[in-house]
């Protein structure tokens, strides 16, 4: 049985504004505003290529950007709450 | 041209019905029908049915703020509706979609410029447990009932108790019919949900038919008429769209027959025809409109007995006697006011 | 409704109607020289109403009704009748308003700049702006700020400026010549007197003021000022706007050019003296 994939919402439907480390993201769809700070921008752009399993994202995170060696329960946490924000779902 | 327009719901019939009728009214008129749209959550569909006619540059301000606000309330509506859907995914059940929600997300005329409150869904009667338990998993709370109220509810209601989610703060209604179970009219839930239509999300909505049959079902059974005059709007609007074909049968179906032909006469005497001149009313007719129309121009609901006399008889609707009278006792024992 | 006043404040016009005189008498005198709203149709009414028939003589107290309403808000006795009336007019703006982005903040003006000062109550916010208009800024407001989110100016809505408790004194003492309302003792807020904006905050009220340095005043404490960072401000922002959510789009993009393009400083401060002087330290140094 596949393992389940994370999906994120595509970037053209969030409203981005960056001031000093954080991002302002006003989610259209939702009408939502979030505050995201790393690692939750980097996980969206990753997941808005392409959706992926947590284990290649965690993957993926450390190639690209320059994030200190998170294990995965610590990201399927941050991933369950993108997805209570409705930034992220699986399926 | 001096025709005497009553500053009370007919005002804003006329103005719904006829925009360019409004092309007559002064400051005082146009304060009265922007407080009585407000008061009777039209004003949405107001500025809608009046965008782009000659009027004060202070109406056309306040009517393009309430376009606005209508597009944002449809934003946070659809998204309520999205958010129910991912929750249930895996559930694999119907979720049919009710009311405002359900005209928005179908792109129906009657969604224009609506003011959207809950998020109302219809659910199996027997996928009703698994439901409740996916939305509380996904962060939907209880409303705090008290405990009467909640057993009430769950026995005899068509609904669950109200969920309001945790972080968004908003409210879902899950029926399982539409109408309570005490009602002396019983529809077929069933059908309600075998005939129901896939949006292209996955998510759904009643038959044409049936939409128009809830809306006369929710207006006549279920309350004491306060809102009529935008279940009726939401009635006339499906009814411009759509026609009435089939329409009767299927109520006689659901045991809704009353009720649906009293809905379109008086959605038509409203907004189709108020001057009267193809309807025939009866009397029992013209107590309703004289119910629904029961708002002054500071948009204070009018005409209390009759208000109070529609309020009874709704209950009636509702519940047998005895039961009636063992739930208002405890209601006012409570510390609440029945009436 | 069988006492009624129409009135302008800023660019939002107000119908009043009450079931008693008295509030009404009262709103025009404080209100005298305010006008009317824009093509004398209202954007919001107050209804200011007895709860039974008898209640307009018996035990008199006032409920607020309108279009916007608190469903378990509290009566308030007739002689706050006045009190009453800008609750409820405070309560359409807080509900009802979709045009600009309302920050709970006080406003004033120099050089067609505004500066904005934003807290929680009690953080002082209506004194400052008192007694900064006393010493020459132009008043736009003590309740609410108006973001226009196309224009990013701040819109004045000069209403009577509401002062409690040791305020009184001290706004009293500093304007001799203020004109002042009746003193509402005993409100749930404690002693309360409205201050009526002066003969330019009025004038002036059509004319908006490019903000320039957010404040957020913290009374009671030795002076001190700090900067405030990107996210605190925003934060704190939309936890102090009543309509950030119900603008949608528009409010982010207020908020967001606010947060980016004007400073923002949190200052401690002791009394209102030592608050003057970080005020107008922070502006020059602009």
């Amino acid at each position: 049985m596949p393992e389940v994939a994370y999906h994120a919402v595509a970037l053209d439907t969030l409203r981005l504004v960056a001031a000093d480390d954080l991002i302002f993201a006003y989610h259209r769809a939702s009408g939502i505003t979030h505050l995201l700070a790393p690692p939750a921008p980097e996980i969206l752009n990753i997941l808005a290529e392409a959706p992926m399993r947590a284990d290649e994202l965690l993957v993926q995170l450390a190639a690209l950007y320059d994030l200190a060696d998170g294990d995965l329960a610590m990201l399927v946490a941050r991933l369950d709450e993108l997805i209570a924000a409705g930034l992220v779902w699986r399926a | 041209m001096d025709r005497v327009v009553k500053t009370d719901g007919w005002l804003l019939a006329r103005a719904l019905c006829d925009p360019a009728s409004v092309a007559t009214l002064d400051a005082n008129g146009w304060t009265s029908l922007l407080t009585i749209a407000r008061a009777e959550q039209l004003i949405g569909s107001l500025a809608h049915r009046l965008e782009g006619l000659p009027m004060p540059e202070s109406a056309a301000r306040i009517l393009a703020d309430a376009r606005g606000s209508a597009a944002q309330g449809r934003v946070l509506a659809l998204w309520e509706a999205e958010m129910a859907r991912r929750a249930l995914a895996s559930l694999g059940c119907p979720v049919v979609l009710l009311k405002g929600t359900a005209f928005i997300a179908a792109g129906l005329a009657a969604g224009v410029g609506r003011s959207i409150g809950d998020l109302d869904i219809l659910v199996p009667t027997d996928r009703l447990d698994a439901v409740e338990r996916a939305l509380i998993a996904a962060n939907w709370e209880w409303v705090k009932p008290d405990p009467y109220d909640d057993a009430y509810y769950r026995r005899w209601m068509h609904e669950l108790p109200p969920l309001i989610h945790r972080d968004r703060d908003r409210m879902i209604d899950v029926h399982h019919t539409i109408l309570p179970l005490t009602a002396r009219i019983t529809p077929d839930a069933a059908a309600l949900i075998a005939d129901s239509v896939a949006l292209e999300n996955g998510l759904r909505i009643l038959s044409h038919p049936d939409m128009l049959i809830h809306a006369a079902a929710h207006l006549f059974a279920d309350g004491d008429l306060a809102g009529g005059m935008r279940n009726l709007w939401d009635v006339h609007r499906l009814v411009e769209e759509f026609g009435t074909e089939g329409v009767f049968d299927r109520a006689a179906h659901h045991g809704l027959s009353v009720a649906m032909h009293r809905a379109v006469r008086l959605a038509a005497a409203l907004y189709a025809d108020p001057d009267g001149v193809q309807l025939r009313l009866s009397r029992l007719d013209r107590l309703y409109l004289h119910r629904l129309t029961a708002r002054d121009g500071w948009g204070r609901a009018v005409r209390p007995l009759l208000r109070q006399a529609f309020y009874m008889r709704s209950h009636l609707l509702r519940m047998p006697p005895l039961m009636l009278a063992r739930h208002l006792w405890t209601k006012w024992r409570g510390g609440h006011h029945a009436i | 409704m069988k006492h009624t006043h129409q009135l302008r404040i800023g660019p939002v016009g107000f119908r009043i109607g009450s079931d008693w005189a008295a509030p009404i008498a009262q709103l025009k005198t404080l209100y005298r020289d305010y006008p009317s709203p824009h093509g004398d149709i209202a954007d919001f009414n107050v209804r200011l109403f007895a709860t039974r028939p008898w209640r307009r003589l018996v035990r008199p107290s006032v409920m607020i009704g309108g279009d916007y309403i608190l469903p378990e808000a509290a009566p308030l006795p007739l002689a706050q009748g006045l009190l009453a009336a800008e609750m409820a007019m405070n309560l359409q703006m807080a509900l009802g308003q979709r045009r600009y982005l309302l920050i709970h903040a006080s406003v004033v003006e120099r050089d067609g700049r505004a500066l904005i000062m934003t807290g929680e109550s009690g953080a002082g916010k209506s004194t400052l702006a008192a007694m900064l208009a006393a010493r020459g800024w132009r008043l736009m407001g003590d309740e609410f700020a108006l973001v226009d989110p196309t224009t990013g100016l701040i819109h004045a809505f000069p209403r009577l400026v509401s002062l409690k408790n040791k305020a009184i004194h001290v706004v009293s003492a500093a304007m001799p010549k203020g004109r002042f309302g009746p003193l509402l003792a005993a409100t749930p807020k404690g002693d309360i007197q409205h201050l009526v904006p002066d003969a330019r905050a009025i004038a002036a009220m059509d004319q908006p003021a490019m903000p320039a340095l957010l404040l957020f005043p913290n009374f009671g404490f030795a002076p001190a000022i700090r900067d405030v960072g990107a996210g605190e401000v925003f934060v704190r922002l939309t936890q102090a706007s009543t309509n950030y959510v119900a603008m949608g789009e528009r409010g982010f993009t207020a908020l967001t050019r606010l947060v980016r393009e004007i400073p923002a400083k949190a200052i401690d401060y002791p009394d209102t003296g030592a608050a003057m002087t970080a005020v107008e330290q922070l502006w020059t140094g602009l």
